[in-house]
């Protein structure tokens, strides 16, 4: 663990007095309270629990504020949850007039914002101070005393609202009502005196919780209880669900062996109006978890987040002095996101303590997460409101990455904002398109779907047309929309298993806040892309129901980039916007997965198309491949690409080896289920009859197993029917069916080989010239000859039928026609005579065409 | 046209001549559109079809139209667009992007175009184009945007289709096809190519996102219609100023085509291709004959244009050769006979142009050796020899090899219409050995 160099002294921390409860899981010892020396002087801080702090910041004269939670040691470390109150200046500049009055000096405000770590060294603890609870409409009280700070209202990041100590304490009293959750937070652990007022506004903070021991026995004795009832209620989760494969998922969750220990960092939000759901969800929750702590493996795991955070915690600040030094501004916005931390986890947390021992620390994450779940959807109605008037200063400096770990959302929002404020000078008259409406998003947005950054921000599109593309009205036409490749089916049938083994994997490793690699391969057309993207999908709307984190999703094709080295570019841009070279990509996004971060989603990433991605060096797919494997990434790697052998005849050892063996091969549809495929798509629209539909079917799987030739070749068997209806009679209105007879006709068209036709619709000297072609082959014996052997043979064969024999340059003007249209294979036409010729067509087909005449 | 000249509706026989070739060099060289295409009702309703749907329902597709040169490929895509442009609601809604593949050459090009074409490029802002990265990003983004019903359908013709094929990775054609098949903005990818082979050129999964809709276009014409479509090529529209001129006109035409001659030209025109392009030069050969002395084209007109347009290439560049020049030329042919097609060099062609003199030496002079030298080089610029290999420099100018570019049928061809040429050397070309 590093130091800050501004520490001019070292300040020492003891325990004082016994742990109060020790986690098993986490191997962490709870302590009542802290004492703090600083090194050669007498004086020593008391520190206790529910008591307000100074935390040391970068700013050595206003150091930030919180209040303690929980003190803990886990390998040595002394630690301190704490909730954070923010003071003005880390507010930033322009959201300050949100306040809409002068803050008073000594102002703080309770952070309920996300995405900081609430968990601080103990080292940082400066000393005491006192916060009062002003009411909102009561003016500050006098008071010269610096160590007195006064609490109006709350501030999220975005807006400020007014905080009472009753909504802050929501979560206690509910609590306490579930066996299960409540823990006290050691009210007769030395309370140091904080300030009188405050002191006696904290106690009855501490009143609901019940006596540590009392609780302790009743916990034990009612675990069995717990266990049946979490079953009970995971159960009847599960049942809830619709789709089969989320019952497996969550059934899959609940006899997990992985935990979501790792899940140390979640967000938080303390929301006063979801409460009532809160504590449902907690319940169910805490329970369900509790099941799972009878896995072995936990503890390993779950160690590690602590220890990430509390060295993050002090680390952060520390290594990126130039970030601050280059945005003073953006530091302060940022410091505010990250500095302070938490409320209703952390007091869950808290008053779990004692049990902590049965119930993994991981539990309250989970319950958490719903909770954050639904306050991030509020607030980003919310922001979508309150961001119109924020300005947009933003520029995307690098430094920025680090600190974007707040909402997605706001900076969304504030580059449409940058975007519509940059068009505007440059004259809207001159843009074809109308700026984009800007319009509060109802839904949290889903990163899939979020658009990529162009370049310069800019998002363009084609023009909308003046009036809506018509409905399909007969059933063909019905039937033809719904065959389109592009019609996104309601289900994907027939692949059943490889969704549940993608989503699955996926899932898992999103639980486990791990990382890994999976390769999919299969031959075009096999539905490899569209089965990833209905996974995700499903793991989304999973993720917003709260029952797994969320989870960044973005996709990179091989094919639609131009240079491998761009897939960083891509990566970046699509992950924090910014636009890198793609050096300069990869050095960051290097950064960004090997380096812990307060809050980091998991990432999935479907690369489309691999093999595209190949180097001579294999630098790209080496990154791809390794950065899953470093341990702070959660970076979840999907590749697809068409050959099964892929790893092994094009990736060196080094890749291969990190790509792993999670495979998984498409095979080519049977023809059983390119119907199944066809009847899905038509969905009981009758245009079919069986007999064209097996015949479809039984063709395209032995060609190819390709979905997409299938859907194509029924789309034109439909248009062919339709001709034939209108051919024979006008009234279109009665129903007819797609026959045995228009799927031939389709199918003819498209494989059939045009050569044959060709050669009989050819003139009779580019006939002649194939004639002699052959007889000079024949001749010579080989499979090649020149120019000037052929035309030896043409002009006798002219003599033979009677036809005015050609010149040389009509010959080759002939010979050339043939060579456009590849029946012969030429050489380039500088050769002249002494051009050679080869037959792109197989001599019998020459002679079936030629005598079929 | 006045009413003045309407009614006396008697122009001087210049005026005539001037209109009539104004009006049928517009026909032949700038291949305006005919008012139905002949001969491809189905492909054409085929077309029409598909681009409608795409324009009014969204949907997307992608076609090939393959034929061999001068089948009207770009005819029958014009002839679909322009009927397709006269409904209302297509031309207001329909954008275009041509693209072809002589001219963009590569993607990047490419995507610069189809950003110009489709009026994006001002939303890129000052700086008009980015990197390549950046535009393909930008226009799969504008693409990506569109949906089905909402944004205007996008009609891609891609000329020389097979030329696109070989773009590094086949990128432009991967994305518009995926495009085509996926939910976005609706876009008709229509190919134009001549190579049958072209979807073995493409890559699996280009190929697996191509619809395979190919539109085949031959020429079954045969050779009655073949000479009716020279008539209507020739025959002058009713609106023609002056009505007893046309009526002139017309009727030779209709002569000219029932003349013996004149069918055996077409006959070995017709023979040698079916394309109307060449046809259509034949005729502006014949039209240009045509005079205010002259106002009609006579069979002997025909049987000029169609000797002048099927002269070998080879063999009038031979009458401009000097007697030397000649001579070695023969030389040549008589050594590849000897060697079978082996190449040779200036020494061995030396050497035989000296026995021919000795034998016959009362009618040639003998030549300095620099001399015959500049005479074989010049030979070599006309590209009527070529070195076995390029980097002959190494090697000493009399030795090294080269072969013949002509055909024997040629050089006898030449000799016979070489004025004055000295009947030794025919005699010298004929005989079978040296």
């Amino acid at each position: 663990m590093k130091y800050s160099t501004r520490l001019r002294a070292r300040r020492l921390c003891e325990w004082s007095g016994k742990p109060v409860a020790f986690d098993r899981k986490l191997k962490t010892h709870q302590y009542g309270g802290l004492s703090i020396r600083v090194e050669g002087l007498p004086r020593v801080t008391h520190v206790s629990v529910g008591q307000h702090i100074l935390i040391e910041g970068d700013d050595e004269d206003h150091p930030y504020v919180a209040k303690v939670l929980q003190l803990l040691e886990s390998s040595g470390e002394k630690k301190a949850l704490v909730q954070w109150f923010v003071r003005v200046f880390e507010i930033p500049l322009n959201k300050r007039k949100l306040l809409g009055r002068e803050p008073h000096p000594n102002e703080v405000f309770h952070y309920e914002g996300a995405n900081c770590d609430n968990e601080v060294s103990a080292e940082s603890i400066l000393r005491t101070v006192t916060v009062v609870h002003v009411e909102g409409s009561a003016p500050f009280p006098a008071s010269s005393d610096s160590d007195t700070f006064f609490v109006k209202l709350s501030w999220d990041s975005r807006r400020f609202s007014v905080w009472s100590e009753c909504e802050a304490r929501a979560p206690s009293p509910l609590a306490a009502s579930l066996p299960s959750g409540p823990s006290p937070s050691s009210p007769g652990h030395a309370p140091s005196s904080p300030g009188p007022s405050s002191s006696l506004r904290r106690t009855p903070r501490c009143r609901p919780t019940p006596d540590f021991n009392v609780m302790k026995r009743a916990s034990s004795s009612s675990y069995a209880e717990e266990t049946r009832l979490a079953q009970e209620a995971e159960s009847l989760h599960s049942a809830s669900k619709a789709s089969a494969s989320k019952s497996l998922s969550a059934k899959r969750r609940k006899c997990s062996v992985k935990t979501p220990g790792v899940r140390k960092r979640l967000q938080l939000f303390d929301d006063s109006p979801l409460d009532s759901d809160l504590d449902l969800l907690l319940a169910e929750d805490l329970k369900t978890v509790e099941i799972q702590t009878l896995s072995p493996q936990k503890p390993r795991i779950s160690l590690t987040p602590l220890r990430r955070s509390a060295s993050y915690s002090q680390s952060e600040e520390e290594d990126r002095p130039s970030d601050r030094a280059m945005t003073p501004s953006r530091k302060r916005e940022a410091k505010s996101l990250k500095g302070p931390m938490l409320g209703v986890l952390a007091e869950v947390d808290h008053e779990n303590s004692p049990l902590d021992r049965v119930t993994p620390r991981s539990s309250k994450r989970k319950s958490a997460q719903v909770v954050s779940k639904r306050i991030q959807r509020q607030l980003s109605m919310l922001s979508g409101r309150l961001d119109m008037d924020t300005d947009s200063e933003e520029e995307f400096v690098p430094s920025k990455q680090d600190q974007s770990s707040s909402s997605e959302e706001e900076e969304e929002e504030e580059e449409d904002e940058e975007e519509v404020g940059k068009r505007r000078p440059r004259g809207a008259a001159r843009t074809p398109r109308k700026t984009p409406q800007k319009t509060p998003r109802k839904t949290p947005r889903k990163i899939s779907l979020g658009s990529p950054r162009t370049p310069r921000q800019y998002t363009p599109s084609i023009p909308s047309r003046c009036e809506p593309a018509r409905r399909p009205g007969t059933n063909l036409e019905e039937a033809r929309a719904r065959l389109h490749v592009s019609s996104v089916p309601e289900s994907l049938p027939c692949r059943e298993q490889e969704f549940q083994d993608i989503y699955s994997f996926v899932e898992s490793k999103i639980l486990d806040g791990t990382g890994g690699c999976m390769y999919i391969s299969g031959v075009p057309g096999t539905g490899k892309t569209a089965t990833v993207q209905e996974v995700v999908r499903c793991l989304q709307t999973s993720s917003e129901n709260g029952e797994i984190p969320s989870f960044t999703f973005l996709e990179i094709n091989g094919m639609k980039m131009t240079d491998p080295h761009q897939a960083y570019v891509q990566i970046l841009q699509k992950l924090t916007g910014q636009k890198a070279t793609p050096d300069h990509a990869a050095s960051l996004l290097e950064k960004r997965f090997s380096s812990p971060a307060p809050r980091k989603e998991t990432t999935v990433l479907l690369v489309d198309e691999l093999d595209l991605l190949w180097t001579r060096k294999q630098n790209v797919m080496y990154n791809l491949f390794d950065w899953p494997t470093r341990r702070h990434a959660r970076l979840v790697v999907l590749t697809i690409a068409n050959t099964m052998d892929l790893p092994e005849r094009i990736m060196i050892n080094r890749v291969a080896s990190r790509l792993g063996l999670t495979r998984m091969s498409f095979q080519p549809y049977s023809f059983k289920q390119l119907q199944q495929i066809i009847s899905s798509r038509l969905n009981r629209i009758k245009a079919f009859e069986e007999d064209a539909l097996q015949l479809v079917s039984r063709k395209v799987a032995a060609l190819s197993g390709d979905a997409r030739r299938c859907l194509d070749i029924c789309r034109r068997s439909t248009e062919i029917c339709e001709h034939s209806v209108g051919g024979a009679k006008e009234g279109g209105a009665r129903a007819r069916l797609v026959e045995i007879g228009h799927v031939m006709e389709a199918l003819s068209e498209m494989f059939s080989s045009a050569y044959v036709s060709a050669i009989k619709s050819a003139s009779v000297q580019e006939q002649i010239f194939l004639r002699a072609v052959i007889a000079e082959f024949r001749r010579l014996g080989l499979e090649e000859a020149t120019f000037q052997q052929v035309y030896v043979q043409q002009v006798a064969l002219c003599r033979v039928e009677g036809v005015a024999p050609v010149c040389v340059s009509e010959g080759l003007s002939v010979c050339g026609r043939l060579g456009a249209l590849r029946l012969l294979l030429l050489e380039q036409s500088h050769n002249d005579l002494l051009l050679r010729i080869r037959l792109n067509v197989s001599q019998d087909d020459v002679l079936f065409a030629l005598k079929a005449e | 046209m006045s009413k003045r000249k309407a009614r006396d509706a008697h122009l001087p026989v210049g005026d005539c001549v001037a209109q009539l070739q104004q009006e049928l060099r517009n026909r032949l060289c700038r291949e305006e559109l005919p008012e139905t295409p002949e001969g491809v009702t189905a492909q054409h309703k085929h077309l029409v079809e598909l681009l409608r749907r795409t324009a009014l329902h969204g949907e997307s597709n992608s076609v090939l139209v393959v034929g061999p040169r001068g089948a009207g490929k770009t005819m029958l895509f014009k002839s679909v667009l322009k009927e397709l442009l006269q409904d209302e609601d297509i031309s207001q809604t329909l954008m275009q992007v041509h693209l072809n593949g002589l001219l963009q050459t590569d993607d990047k090009i490419a995507l610069k175009e189809i950003t110009r074409q489709l009026h994006l490029e001002n939303v890129v802002g000052d700086k008009v184009f980015g990197s390549f990265a950046e535009n393909l990003a930008f226009l799969l983004e504008a693409l990506k945007k569109g949906d089905r019903s909402s944004s205007r359908p996008v009609l891609f013709l891609l000329d020389e289709f097979d030329l696109f094929v070989h773009h590094k990775n086949q990128t432009l054609l991967y994305n518009l096809l995926d495009v085509s098949q996926s939910a976005q903005a609706p876009v008709a990818v229509v190919g134009l190519t001549c190579r049958l082979d072209v979807l073995e050129l493409l890559e699996k999964r280009v190929k697996s996102r191509f619809s395979h809709r190919q539109i085949h276009l031959f020429c079954n014409t045969t050779f009655p219609e073949y000479v009716r479509r020279v008539q209507t090529l020739l025959q002058l529209p009713d609106t023609f100023p002056d009505q007893r001129f046309l009526q002139d006109w017309n009727s030779s035409v209709q002569a000219l085509c029932e003349h013996r001659s004149v069918e055996d030209v077409l006959q070995r025109h017709f023979n040698s291709s079916k394309d109307f392009r060449s046809l259509h030069v034949l005729l502006v050969l014949c039209l240009s004959r045509v005079s205010a002395s002259k106002p009609s084209i006579a069979p002997a007109d025909v049987v000029e244009a169609s000797r002048t347009y099927f002269a070998d290439a080879k063999a009038n560049m031979l009458h401009g050769l000097s007697i030397l020049e000649l001579c070695l030329i023969i030389a040549m042919k008589h050594l590849s006979e000897l060697y079978d097609g082996e190449p040779f060099n200036l020494q061995m062609v030396h050497n035989e142009f000296k026995k021919f003199l000795q034998r016959k030496s009362s009618s040639m002079y003998n030549f300095e050796q620099p001399v015959i030298m500049k005479a074989f080089e010049h030979l070599q610029q006309l590209e009527l020899i070529r070195p076995l290999d390029s980097s002959g420099a190494r090697t000493q100018r009399e030795f090294q090899l080269v072969r013949l570019l002509l055909d024997t049928s040629q050089i006898t061809e030449a000799l016979q219409r070489y004025p004055q040429c000295p009947t030794d050397l025919k005699q010298w070309a004929m005989s079978a050995f040296a």
